[in-house]
C-alpha cells in the first residue's frame, strides 16, 4: 500500500481554482520532487496536504496510510506523521522554541498513548537533534522564529522535523533564500533523517537543492496539474531548458 | 451620599482616626472636605469618560468593623510569592496583622513597618511625605483615601543598600468584607544608589463579595537608585478597586513597574511617574485580563520635565465575554526636556465579539529634539500562528491558549526576579485556563 495516494485533487482559494486534478502516489522510502514555475500550484498542494484553512478541496481524494487525510484536522494529520516545512515559517513572540517543540512533541506522544516527557528529558533528546542542524542549546530559549534570519527559520523547520520524526515530510521551497552553507546544513539534515518507512516530498522552483537531496522521482506541476514525471534527470533537463517547453507558457515563470 | 461619608468620617475621627498628631488630623479633615466638595467623578469628567463609578457611588461603603475576622496563615499562604523568608506585611480588611506578617531580620538601613505603627511611634517622621503629596490630594478617590488613611506599608531603604529579596505587601479582603471600604496608604522611600524590589498584592478570599479598595502608593526613588515595583490586583470579581501610584524619581534613577489586573468588577489604576532631574529611566509594563462584565481601566502619566530621560511603556490587555478595558497613556514633555526618549505601546487582544476597548495615547510634546512614539492595537489572535501550531500537532484549543498566553508573556517576562516572574506566569496561565 502506498503511503500517500492523491487522486484527481482539485482545490481553490478565495473562489479561484488552483489545483485542477493532481494525481500522485508516494511510497515509503521514496523522495519525490515537485517542480514547476511560480503560480503552478506547488505551494497550494503542500498547504492542502496539511489542511490549511485558506484552501477548499473541491474534488478528489487523498489517502494517507490507509486513512482519508482530507477528513482529518490539521493537528491530527501532524500526529499521524505528516509534516510541512513552511516556506514562510511563522514568528511566535512570547513562546520559546523549547516550550513550543516540547508541546508539539508531547501532543504527538499523547496521540500515540505514550507518556509525556518532562523538560529535562526533553533537553537530552534535543541535544542530539541540535547537532544535526549545527546549533547550540541557546537557540531553544529564543522565541519561536522571532527575529530569526531567513536561513535560521529554515534550519528551525528542519530541527522541528528532526524532533517530531514525521513519516511524510513535505518541504515547501526550503531552499529559497538560503546561502550555500545553510543549504548544505538543511540538506544534510533531511538526508540524515531518511528512513525506509518514511517518505519526502520536496517542493521547489530550482534544481539546486536536488544536488544535495537526490530525488527518486521528479514531477512538473503546471496550471494545477502534473504534466510530466520522470527520474532525477528530469530536474537537470528543466534546469537547462526552463519550464516553457513543458508548460507551453501556461503561466508566467 | 456625601452625608453618609461625613457621618462615617465623624465616627472614624471620634474613634481610632482621632488619634495621632495634629498634622495628620488636618490631612484627614482636608481630605474629607475635598471629597465632600467634589463627590465621586462622573462620565462627564474627561478622566472618567469611559468608566462609570455609579456602582461605587450608589452604595455607601463603611469601614470594616474592628477587630476584624480572624484568618489563618494557611488561608493567606497561597497568595505569597517566592520564598517563605521574604519579608511580608499582611493587612486584613485594611488593618495590619502582626500575626500573619513576617518581618525577618532586615539588613541594616532597611525599615519595613505598618503605617499605623509609624504614626504612633514616630508621629512626625512622615509629616513631610504624607502631608505634601501634591497632585494626590486633588481627586475624589485620593481625597477619600486621605480622609480615611490609617494603615498600609512603609518601606524605607537607606542609601547604597541592596535588598537581598523582594518585600511583599499583602492586602486581604475577608469573606465578610461585603460593603466594606479600605483605604491603604503605602509609602516607599529608596535612598540614593539603593536597589529595591517590592510587590503589592490586593486579593480576596471570596470572589463574590462586593467591597471597595481605594489604595494610594507613593514611591520616592533616590539618585542612582534602582527600583522594581510589582503590583498584583486580584480582588473579588464583584469588588471595586481604585489604585493610585505616584512615583518621584531623582537623577540617574531607574524605576520599573509591572502591574497585573485580574480582579474587580470595576478596577482603575492611575500610575504617575515624575522625574525631578535628568537622566532617569522609567519602564512601565502592565497586563489586564477581563471577563464577564469586568471593566479594567488604566491611566498612566509620565512627566518628562528634565533633559535626557527615557521612558518605555508596554501595556497589554486580553478581553473576553462582554468585558471592557480602558487605557489612557499620557506623556508630557516640557520644552526643557530635550533628548527625551519615550515610547508607549498598548496592545489588546479581543477573544469575543462583545468585548470592547477604549484606548487613547495622549502625547503632549513641547520640546523639539526628542524621540517620542506611540502605538495602540486592538485585534484578534493571529490565525497564521494558530495554524502553524496546529500543523505541529497542537490541538486547536491548546494552540489558542498558548498564543493567548504568549501575548501576555511578553510583558510578564519583563519582571526581573525569577520566582516572582514564574509565579505571575502561573497566575496568568491559570486564569487563561479558566477561559480568560
Amino acid at each position: 500500500m502506498a503511503l500517500l495516494e492523491i487522486s484527481d485533487l482539485c482545490a481553490s482559494a478565495s473562489g479561484k481554482e488552483i489545483l485542477r486534478g493532481v494525481d500522485l502516489t508516494v511510497n515509503s522510502a521514496e523522495i519525490h520532487a515537485i517542480m514547476g514555475p511560480n503560480g503552478s500550484g506547488k505551494s497550494t498542494l503542500a498547504q492542502v496536504l496539511v489542511g490549511h484553512p485558506a484552501y477548499v478541496v473541491t474534488r478528489g481524494s487523498v489517502v494517507y496510510d490507509g486513512q482519508d487525510l482530507l477528513d482529518m484536522e490539521p493537528e491530527v494529520r501532524a500526529q499521524a506523521g505528516v509534516f510541512l516545512a513552511f516556506q514562510y515559517p511563522v514568528e511566535i513572540p512570547g513562546v520559546t522554541n523549547a516550550y513550543f517543540l516540547r508541546a508539539a512533541y508531547n501532543e504527538i506522544r499523547k496521540s500515540k498513548g505514550l507518556e509525556e516527557v518532562d523538560p529535562m528529558d526533553f533537553l537530552d533528546l534535543l541535544e542530539e537533534k541540535l547537532k544535526l542542524v549545527e546549533w547550540g542549546p541557546e537557540i531553544m530559549q529564543r522565541a519561536v522564529n522571532a527575529g530569526f534570519s531567513g536561513g535560521e527559520k529554515k534550519r528551525n523547520e528542519i530541527l522541528q522535523m528532526a524532533v517530531l520524526e514525521p513519516r511524510l515530510a513535505i518541504l515547501d521551497e526550503t531552499d529559497s533564500g538560503l546561502d550555500i552553507d545553510a543549504l548544505r546544513i538543511v540538506a544534510d539534515g533531511v538526508n540524515a533523517l531518511k528512513r525506509p518507512e518514511n517518505a519526502t516530498i520536496i517542493v521547489t522552483h530550482y534544481q539546486r537543492l536536488l544536488n544535495y537531496i537526490v530525488p527518486d522521482f521528479v514531477h512538473v506541476l503546471s496550471a494545477g496539474r502534473i504534466v510530466r514525471s520522470g527520474g532525477k534527470e528530469l530536474a537537470l533537463e528543466l534546469e537547462a531548458k526552463g519550464y516553457e517547453w513543458l508548460t507551453g507558457g501556461a503561466e508566467a515563470a | 451620599m456625601i452625608d453618609e461619608y461625613r457621618r462615617t468620617f465623624a465616627a472614624f475621627a471620634a474613634n481610632g482616626g482621632g488619634r495621632g498628631p495634629e498634622w495628620l488630623a488636618t490631612l484627614r479633615r482636608n481630605g474629607m472636605d475635598r471629597f465632600a466638595a467634589i463627590g465621586f467623578p462622573t462620565t462627564h469628567d474627561e478622566e472618567w469618560r469611559f468608566t462609570p463609578v455609579s456602582s461605587i457611588a450608589r452604595v455607601p461603603f463603611t469601614l470594616a468593623p474592628q477587630p476584624t475576622m480572624e484568618l489563618s496563615a494557611a488561608e493567606v499562604e497561597p497568595f505569597r510569592f517566592g520564598h517563605d523568608e521574604w519579608p511580608t506585611l499582611v493587612f486584613v480588611n485594611g488593618r495590619y496583622s502582626a500575626r500573619l506578617s513576617y518581618r525577618s531580620v532586615l539588613p541594616p538601613g532597611v525599615q519595613l513597618r505598618p503605617l499605623s505603627e509609624v504614626l504612633e511611634s514616630e508621629p512626625t517622621s512622615l509629616e513631610g511625605t504624607l502631608g505634601h503629596s501634591g497632585s494626590l490630594d486633588g481627586t475624589s478617590f485620593t481625597a477619600l483615601n486621605a480622609a480615611f488613611l490609617q494603615d498600609g506599608a512603609v518601606l524605607s531603604v537607606a542609601s547604597g543598600v541592596e535588598l537581598p529579596s523582594p518585600m511583599h505587601f499583602v492586602f486581604v479582603a475577608t469573606r465578610d468584607a461585603q460593603g466594606v471600604m479600605v483605604h491603604p496608604r503605602n509609602v516607599v522611600q529608596v535612598g540614593d544608589g539603593a536597589r529595591v524590589n517590592f510587590i503589592e498584592s490586593y486579593l480576596s478570599l471570596d470572589n463574590e463579595s462586593s467591597y471597595l479598595t481605594n489604595a494610594v502608593t507613593e514611591v520616592r526613588v533616590g539618585s542612582g537608585a534602582w527600583v522594581e515595583h510589582v503590583r498584583v490586583q486580584r480582588e473579588s470579581e464583584a469588588a471595586s478597586h481604585i489604585g493610585w501610584t505616584e512615583v518621584h524619581q531623582a537623577r540617574d534613577s531607574h524605576y520599573r513597574s509591572f502591574t497585573l489586573a485580574l480582579g474587580g468588577r470595576l478596577s482603575r489604576l492611575n500610575l504617575h511617574a515624575r522625574s525631578n532631574a535628568s537622566n532617569t529611566e522609567t519602564l512601565l509594563y502592565g497586563l489586564y485580563l477581563t471577563r464577564n462584565e469586568q471593566l479594567a481601566d488604566t491611566h498612566t502619566a509620565i512627566f518628562h520635565d528634565h533633559p535626557n530621560c527615557r521612558s518605555w511603556e508596554v501595556y497589554k490587555g486580553i478581553l473576553t465575554d462582554r468585558s471592557r478595558a480602558v487605557f489612557n497613556g499620557k506623556v508630557f514633555v516640557k520644552p526643557e526636556a530635550q533628548k527625551t526618549d519615550a515610547k508607549q505601546t498598548n496592545r489588546n487582544l479581543l477573544l469575543s465579539e462583545g468585548a470592547k476597548v477604549n484606548t487613547k495615547p495622549q502625547l503632549e510634546i513641547f520640546a523639539d529634539d526628542v524621540k517620542c512614539t506611540h502605538g495602540a492595537t486592538v485585534g484578534r489572535l493571529d490565525e497564521t500562528a494558530h495554524f502553524y501550531l496546529q500543523s505541529r500537532g497542537i490541538p486547536r484549543v491548546a494552540a489558542r491558549k498558548l498564543l493567548t498566553y504568549a501575548f501576555a508573556a511578553e510583558v510578564v517576562n519583563e519582571v526581573t526576579v525569577a520566582p516572582v516572574r514564574e509565579a505571575l506566569g502561573r497566575l496568568v496561565w491559570a486564569r487563561l485556563a479558566e477561559g480568560t
